[in-house]
């Protein structure tokens, strides 16, 4: 067997396993970081502190039946989970955990993330029209013009930071922080960034898309088992990337103080880095209300975009003068 | 209470952000300050609460002592006042006895509005509230409770058990 | 005979006319719905995501209260008062048990009437909790749920002590109450007032001035003082729109003008100025139990009430502010120990009939907030 293609199934194999197991600790961390900001203990029933009970609950949901409701589209409806599951596996082939651990080296490595991550649009429309629910309509509206205007602050925010390294090479774009991040001198982008990834992952204050008071649950209202579980486990892969590309860009990737076996011990402050950034995003949702749509669009072409603009044109400016 | 800051203040375009930002942190600096103070919650099965004597759970004969049964006359007070009619007392009239012996005390749980009225008319105080809050069955009939059997149950198993032990 | 299809015809809606109706649909919102709270269902005309018309469905919860008033005398329908208005349910029973004081002229022990403010004082508080968190909830926000049962949970320990139930009290009766307050009692409810006076600064700060709690409800379901009026909207409602009418001040009843305490009202009539007016209402009553507590004289709780309570041929009617506003009793006898007829006058019901009209033109979203600051209590509406 030739050691590329063996390579590439052993990442394959490695990247969904990695999927799931953050799958799991993200809805761990989820439900026992809420818990405690509410003054309860939540999980404890499955293993210690209930820390099995993730895997319960998969089991749970493998062992349910797919209902497909009538007058829907079988096919699209069953089309949609994978649709929405299959892209999000895709970004972890690029990421540098640490200064070896890298699957595929890509000099277009941030486009390539960004473009995976918007295929995550496509599979809820399907999800919302296959559906036949008007409930689940109304979700994927929102979701689609929440992912579209929210995409634009995103890029320009993190243009500021290409500019800077003149690099879409994310090794690139780590090895220019050598000796600071650019949180220090790009705080507004990585703010910017931050809020439109929220929006972007459907996270709270910005779920409107599965806002559980009006949408009972969006855009998968009608899906259950698996078809459920494939939307939970995108959008946790989603929330893992959108705070990996934040910690390569801003927070200086795998770089820390230097431990044994460095070309891998990176991967330790990497993964801190990144669940550091996930804990806010948690502790977010569970502090404020949802906000609505127009004032959703309104913030974004009001504030961020406006701001990204500045921000991108002082950028330039620095990078000519310096 | 009162709310210091002018809620519905127009502030302007960097006056929101700025109004927004700090109310935004405030919001968090809460919840984090509530993710390491303890719990409030029970954990139920495992723990219970003390429940107050007061408590008013379903109806339950007084135990008497000195006859070793209940006070009951089978006036039938409570069977009247209760508005739900979840209550059926019958007694008989013994050889050499004053007055009728209870025969039956049935309550129908799954009428009750637990109102109390059974407990206030009651002539001879012979009912109280039972403090079982832990109430749960898979059929009907096991909330028709036979009172005079769980009288009996209360004060005859105690002493069987000790009993046994020695 | 009316068929099933001439039935179901009722609960449909008429097209609204004057917009073209091609791309319009209908929506369901309801009976099961995750903020209409119990069974209500509002049919919804919708434009994209903007209610052209709304109706509200009722009935889901109907138990024929008021018809089993006629067939039970005073004390055996007194645990149905509890059940109308399970947030509140000691505001029902005053109002009932005063209504058949006032018919056949009982007087009530002093001792009584105090317990009877303070107690449904404290039931006000546990309602506006559950209203806090539910609203909070409609809006989207999880946690504040979780904080304000944490504190209405303190509020129904101190009642469970005295009342025997957590929910559905049977407390109050005609002469008095059921049960003397204590010692203890008193200790704890002045502990729990000095504990809520704190946790309100956490409300405020987590909720009050977040921003996005304001942009969600500042300007949203704007309910004129002329609107109000023309529905007949009660409570915190009605207060929110400016008009400071409020039965404890308006029609004292019990010994409510003996304590010094303020009707708050709000200034536009939208859901946050609701939502203003019913935070202050729990100072307010806080305030009340307070001087309650201070000025509590000693003396029978249960005044001489006759065995088998006759009731003169004639009406009677008795207004009490419950927790969601204005709630009345009317009582015909016909002589005998039933009445004749007992008509309940619930508040949700008014607060509720003005939603057609508020929700025209608005987001569904602003609907479910709107919604919420109404504070609906659905069983209370079927009956």
């Amino acid at each position: 067997m030739p050691p590329e293609l063996l390579r590439m199934i052993i990442t394959a194999v490695l990247v969904v396993a990695f999927v799931f197991l953050n799958a799991m600790i993200l809805g761990y961390m989820e439900r026992k970081i809420s818990a405690h900001i509410q003054r309860r203990p939540g999980l404890m029933e499955v293993g210690p502190h209930g820390v099995l009970q993730l895997i319960v609950d998969g089991l749970k949901l493998i062992g349910k039946q797919l209902v497909v409701p009538e007058g829907s589209s079988p096919f699209l409806f069953r089309l949609a989970p994978l649709l929405s599951f299959a892209p999000c596996v895709l970004p972890f082939v690029v990421i540098p955990f640490s200064r070896k651990l890298q699957a595929v080296s890509m000099d277009v490595g941030l486009i390539y993330i960004l473009a995976m991550t918007s295929i995550n649009v496509v599979a809820v429309l399907v999800a919302g029209w296959a559906s036949n629910n008007k409930y689940s309509l109304f979700g994927t509206f929102r979701s689609v013009a929440q992912a579209v205007s929210y995409e634009i602050p995103m890029l320009l925010s993190l243009l500021a930071v290409i500019m800077m390294t003149s690099s879409f090479s994310l090794e690139g774009i780590i090895e220019a922080q050598k000796y600071y991040w650019f949180i220090l001198i790009q705080p507004v982008a990585f703010i910017i960034y931050f809020v439109s990834g929220l929006a972007e992952t459907n996270r709270a204050p910005f779920d409107l898309p599965e806002a559980e008071s009006e949408l009972t649950a969006g855009f998968h209202t009608e899906y259950s088992g698996m078809g459920f579980s494939f939307f939970f486990l995108a959008e946790y892969a989603n929330m893992f990337t959108v705070c990996s590309i934040a910690t390569i860009l801003f927070l200086g990737g795998w770089k820390g103080i230097p431990l044994p076996f460095y070309d891998y011990s990176g991967i330790i402050w990497f993964l801190l880095k990144v669940y550091g950034l996930l804990f806010v995003m948690i502790w977010a949702r569970w502090t404020y209300p949802r906000v609505r749509f127009d004032q959703l669009m309104t913030f974004c072409w009001k504030y961020l975009i406006p701001f990204s603009m500045a921000n991108l044109l002082i950028t330039a400016i620095m990078v000519k003068i310096i | 209470m009162n709310v210091k800051t002018d809620l519905r203040a127009e502030r302007g375009y960097f006056g929101e952000l700025w109004f927004g930002a700090k109310s935004l942190l405030i919001g968090l600096k809460v919840t984090l300050k509530a993710l390491f103070k303890p719990i409030v919650t029970v954990q139920y099965p495992r723990e219970e609460c003390d429940i107050t004597p007061n408590y008013r759970g379903h109806v339950e004969l007084v135990f008497n002592p000195e006859t070793g049964g209940c006070d009951c006359i089978v006036c039938g007070m409570c069977a009247r006042a209760c508005p739900s009619d979840c209550i059926t007392v019958k007694g008989e009239k013994k050889e050499g006895e004053k007055g009728k012996t209870l025969t039956l005390f049935s309550l129908d749980f799954t009428k009750c509005s637990l109102c109390g009225s059974c407990v206030e008319t009651c002539p001879k105080s012979a009912l109280t509230y039972s403090q079982d809050y832990n109430i749960a069955g898979f059929t009907r009939e096991e909330f028709h409770y036979d009172l005079i059997e769980r009288l009996k149950r209360r004060h005859q198993q105690p002493l069987a058990a000790a009993a046994g032990g020695n | 005979m009316e068929t099933a299809k001439e039935q179901a015809a009722q609960y449909t809606l008429e097209p609204a006319t004057d917009i073209p109706k091609s791309n319009h649909y209908y929506l369901n919102m309801g009976p099961q719905h995750p903020s209409t709270h119990g069974v209500l269902r509002v049919l919804l005309e919708m434009d994209g995501e903007y209610v052209i018309k709304a109706q509200p469905v009722l009935g889901y919860g109907h138990r024929m209260h008021e018809k089993m008033a006629e067939h039970k005398n005073w004390m055996a329908f007194m645990p149905n008062t509890g059940r109308m208005d399970y947030a509140a349910a000691l505001p029902f029973n005053h109002g009932y048990a005063a209504l058949f004081e006032r018919l056949c002229n009982i007087e009530v022990p002093e001792r009584a009437e105090y317990i009877r403010v303070i107690t449904s004082e404290l039931n006000r508080l546990v309602s506006h909790h559950l209203w806090l968190g539910a609203f909070l909830l409609d809006l989207g926000a999880f946690t504040p749920i979780l904080y304000t049962f944490d504190d209405r949970e303190q509020v129904l320990d101190i009642l469970e002590d005295i009342t025997g139930s957590r929910l559905t009290y049977c407390y109050f009766r005609v002469g008095g109450v059921c049960k003397d307050i204590d010692d203890k009692f008193v200790e704890r409810t002045r502990a729990y007032i000095k504990r809520q006076r704190e946790r309100f600064k956490v409300y405020n700060e987590l909720v009050t001035g977040n921003i996005i709690f304001l942009k969600r409800v500042e300007g949203v379901g704007i309910i004129s003082p002329e609107m109000a009026r023309r529905y007949g909207a009660t409570g915190p409602v009605v207060r929110g729109s400016g008009i400071a009418y409020d039965i404890r001040k308006a029609e004292p009843y019990s010994v409510y003008d003996r304590f010094d305490f303020e009707i708050p009202t709000g200034t536009t009539g939208d859901s946050l100025d609701r939502y203003l007016v019913r935070l202050e209402e729990m100072e307010q009553s806080l305030r009340i139990i307070e001087q309650a507590l201070e000025q509590l004289p000693d003396g029978p709780y249960l005044g001489k009430v006759p065995k088998k309570l006759k009731l003169p041929t004639g009406d009677a009617n008795f207004a009490v502010e419950a927790a969601r506003g204005e709630l009345s009793y009317y009582l015909v006898s016909g002589g005998g120990d039933m009445p004749y007829r007992l008509k309940i006058r619930v508040p949700s019901y008014s607060n509720l009939s003005l939603l057609p009209e508020l929700a025209q033109g608005m987001l569904i979203a602003d609907l479910v907030a709107a919604m919420g600051s109404l504070d609906l209590v659905i069983p209370e509406i079927d009956r």
